[in-house]
């Protein structure tokens, strides 16, 4: 067996300083750049959840007063809503990817990518400085009259972080949508696409069509409260339920940015471990697309208890079921693609198979509250808590970190150590569902969300899930050790590690800053396994 | 026969040709323009669904617009786009004196707007109509629904009027770039991207105008 060795000329060596990483326009590097400021506000996030499970483990609010703990709750929803999830795969791995994956040089607008960068991390600095000045309390939904009127904390600051980030999120998905349109190789076709570009294109719609609601939304809150106009305000004439449609006309698509990116993810991976072509190509391209229209016209089913009328919470309704099917199509085809498989369990493969199982109960439990009737049931309890966790946690960021660890041979040069990153998937799925299958259970017995206490019947299932937290914490610092110690002592990956099919595994790893050594001509559909697998170096 | 190509200097690294650079940022001002659209078509759906609420306090707050300054307003606009559209005509057939006349003028009318503009805000500041304690509005019993009015009316001809200086930046880089030789006959997407932008700001107006200006006029 040949010795591998490192690329002499890649993009981590074209320059070495603080300024060729923060004056660069080489996506990868920007989506380094993104990489360490998302797991830095992941940590962050995540700290907040840590102390929310810790007032939890007891029934009386003993740990943290009333007050704190909406600070805790709220801090916690924006900053891994806005700063990781929204953000996470398409700016790190998408920003990666996508010149890669379609063989072109670079995004089309390399300087507008670094920009969004530094607007992002200036909508964080508001972020911080809305936390380190007291916090906010409005929970992450930021519903008037409450935020408008009432509130004492730090609205403005979160509110304009959102409205900054925004734009970054904004002129990310207006570079990937012309990137995919205008620089795809020779012979690259739309159905050659790997399906992660179909998942990163119509998350880039949602992003594009979406983010600009909430933006004017977040500046007429801002306006209500600093210059005291109407447009919320009940006193005037004006309507909070307007606030609601126009916050989830953004904040229901918005799902579904964390969510398709994670579905492109899987695809890959799915593939490429069961040495198969993916079943049902142009399903499950399709499926994203259609999952970017529908998640428009439901975000209805957010207001059922919020004075809508009669017909439109039935259409709303209506219209949420049929989100199951396209994400049905990807399920079953990603299934159909295992069935015969050659289906090795690296560790990207067990994070994929966490996000089907993950998903799936996601989804499903998605369908119960979909129904109106459910649904007023649970509204504002736990259940809903566990549901949107089953798909921003057990689907996005699943997807996220097995995508993260597929792909990480390419983007450090380096493998990661196999057993110690089984070990720690397993760990992070069984403390993912000790933390979050319980909250079905409390939610549909009837406990609120947003309290700092609850009655002692619920404290069994509260201290199960408090203690899968804590299980599901340990699962995250450990790829966060290892990812960082194989940078350096790693072994070397070679181009094609996994005998994957797809442009960017044809250039070496770490790629040159360049991309490729001359631009790749595409001559063949996707995924064409496993007419690659001689190629496979074991 | 085969011709030897150079590559031009407006050519950035990651394109392959001019053609497709220009594709690209035509594309890519169109999609920003599409966001532009749901930014404003937030402020377009609370308007509507207030109008369609208080239509009496609407048409009273929109009697009370100076309707020579939005109507000047709106003809020195569309003007604006004319000049625009013809300096972008100039940059293609390469004159550069023609090109950089009709930026300033574009640039001076878009200057008269906000003037104007201006002029509007402190009349409507004397006469108590801006939002807030202050505010006044007879008759009393629509005092309270004219202020979403002009809530409405403030923020989004503000918002318009931050779009128009945004646009005047840009039209000064513009004619930077045509000034120091960076535009060419080759190479005159910029301008061409930056007249879409500008087109897209007049076309807002001439939504706002009938809407703020003249629902109350023939009730």
């Amino acid at each position: 067996m040949r010795t591998l060795v490192l690329p002499p000329h890649h993009y981590l060596n074209d320059g070495y300083g603080i300024k060729s990483w923060l004056l660069t326009r080489d996506h990868k590097r920007i989506a380094l750049l993104y990489l360490a400021a998302i797991t830095f506000f992941f940590f962050l996030g995540g700290s907040f959840a840590v102390l929310i499970r810790l007032e939890l483990v007891t029934p009386p609010g003993d740990l943290v007063s009333d007050e704190t703990y909406n600070k805790l709750f709220t801090m916690h929803g924006v900053i891994m809503v806005f700063f990781f999830l929204i953000p996470s795969i398409p700016s790190t791995l998408g920003n990666f990817l996508v010149p890669l994956m379609i063989g072109a040089k670079d995004l089309a607008f390399p300087k507008l990518n670094l920009a969004s960068w530094y607007i992002y991390v200036l909508g964080g600095l508001f972020t911080i400085y809305a936390l380190v000045t007291g916090g906010v309390d409005t929970g992450w939904t930021f519903y008037t009259p409450y935020s408008t009127v009432s509130s004492t904390t730090s609205v403005i600051p979160a509110a304009m972080g959102i409205f900054i980030t925004g734009f970054s999120s904004i002129l990310t998905g207006l570079n990937f949508i012309v990137t995919i349109h205008r620089m795809r190789a020779p012979g690259m076709t739309w159905f050659r696409m790997p399906l992660f570009l179909w998942s990163i294109y119509a998350t880039s719609l949602i992003m594009v069509l979406g983010t600009p609601v909430l933006a004017i939304t977040m500046l007429l809150v801002a306006a209500e409260r600093v210059l005291h106009f109407g447009f919320f305000d009940p006193a005037l004439g004006g309507d909070p339920v307007l606030f609601q449609h126009l916050f989830w006309f953004y904040s229901h698509p918005a799902v579904y940015i964390m969510v398709l990116p994670s579905m492109g993810v899987v695809s890959e991976i799915v593939a490429a471990f069961c040495r198969k072509q993916i079943f049902g190509y142009k399903f499950v391209a399709f499926a994203s697309m259609a999952i970017a229209v529908l998640g428009f016209l439901v975000w209805g089913h957010h207001l059922y208890v919020a004075g809508e009328s009669v017909y439109a919470a039935m259409i709303f309704s209506a219209l949420s079921f049929m989100v199951a099917i396209p994400s049905a199509v990807k399920v079953f085809n990603w299934t159909a693609t295992m069935y015969k498989g050659s289906i090795s369990w690296k560790t990207p493969m067990l994070y994929a198979m966490g996000f089907i199982g993950l998903f799936t109960i996601g989804g499903l439990t998605g369908l119960f509250i979909a129904a109106v009737g459910f649904d007023v049931h649970v509204t504002d309890t736990y259940f809903i808590i566990a549901h949107f966790h089953y798909i921003m946690v057990g689907g996005a960021l699943m997807g996220y970190l097995g995508g993260l660890h597929y792909w990480w041979p390419k983007i450090s040069g380096r493998l990661y150590p196999e057993s110690l990153a089984k070990l720690s998937a397993g760990i992070i799925f069984l403390g993912f569902n000790l933390t979050f299958f319980p909250q079905f259970i409390l939610g549909y017995l009837g406990m609120p969300r947003r309290y700092h206490a609850y009655p002692p019947e619920f404290q069994v299932l509260n201290v199960l899930s408090s203690a899968g937290a804590s299980i599901l914490g340990v699962g995250y610092l450990i790829p966060m050790a290892y990812l960082m110690w194989s940078l350096r002592y790693g072994k070397i990956a070679g181009a094609n590690p996994w005998g994957a099919s797809g442009l960017e595994w044809t250039t070496t790893s770490p790629p040159p800053t360049e991309n490729f050594a001359e631009t790749p001509i595409v001559t063949e559909e996707p995924y064409t396994y496993p007419l690659r697998a001689e190629a496979h170096l074991g | 026969m085969a011709e030897i190509v150079h590559p031009s200097p407006a050519l950035a690294h990651q394109f392959d040709n001019l053609e497709q650079q220009k594709e690209a940022s035509t594309l890519g001002m169109w999609v920003f323009l599409t966001t532009e659209v749901l930014f404003f078509g937030g402020l377009f759906v609370t308007y509507c669904i207030y109008r369609l609420w208080y239509p009496a306090a609407f048409a009273a707050g929109s009697r009370e617009m100076l309707i020579w300054a939005g109507a000047t307003n709106t003809a020195v606009l569309i003007t604006s786009s004319l000049t625009m559209a013809l300096a972008v005509h100039a940059a293609q057939t390469g004159n550069r004196r023609l090109l950089m006349s009709f930026l300033i003028v574009t640039m001076l009318l878009g200057c008269v707007f906000l003037g104007i503009k201006a002029f509007e805000y402190h009349t409507e500041f004397a006469e108590h109509h801006v939002p807030g304690a202050a505010f006044e509005f007879q008759p009393q019993a629509l005092r309270q629904n004219a202020q979403l009015f002009f809530s409405l009316y403030f923020v989004m001809t503000g918002l318009h009027a931050l779009h128009m200086i945004i646009g005047l930046g840009l039209m000064s880089f513009m004619l930077w770039w045509a000034w120091n030789g960076t535009i060419t006959k080759e190479y005159y997407n910029p301008i061409e991207v930056s007249g879409l932008y500008w087109h897209f700001v007049d076309i807002v107006w001439i939504f706002l105008f009938p809407l703020l200006y003249l629902i109350g006029r023939h009730v």
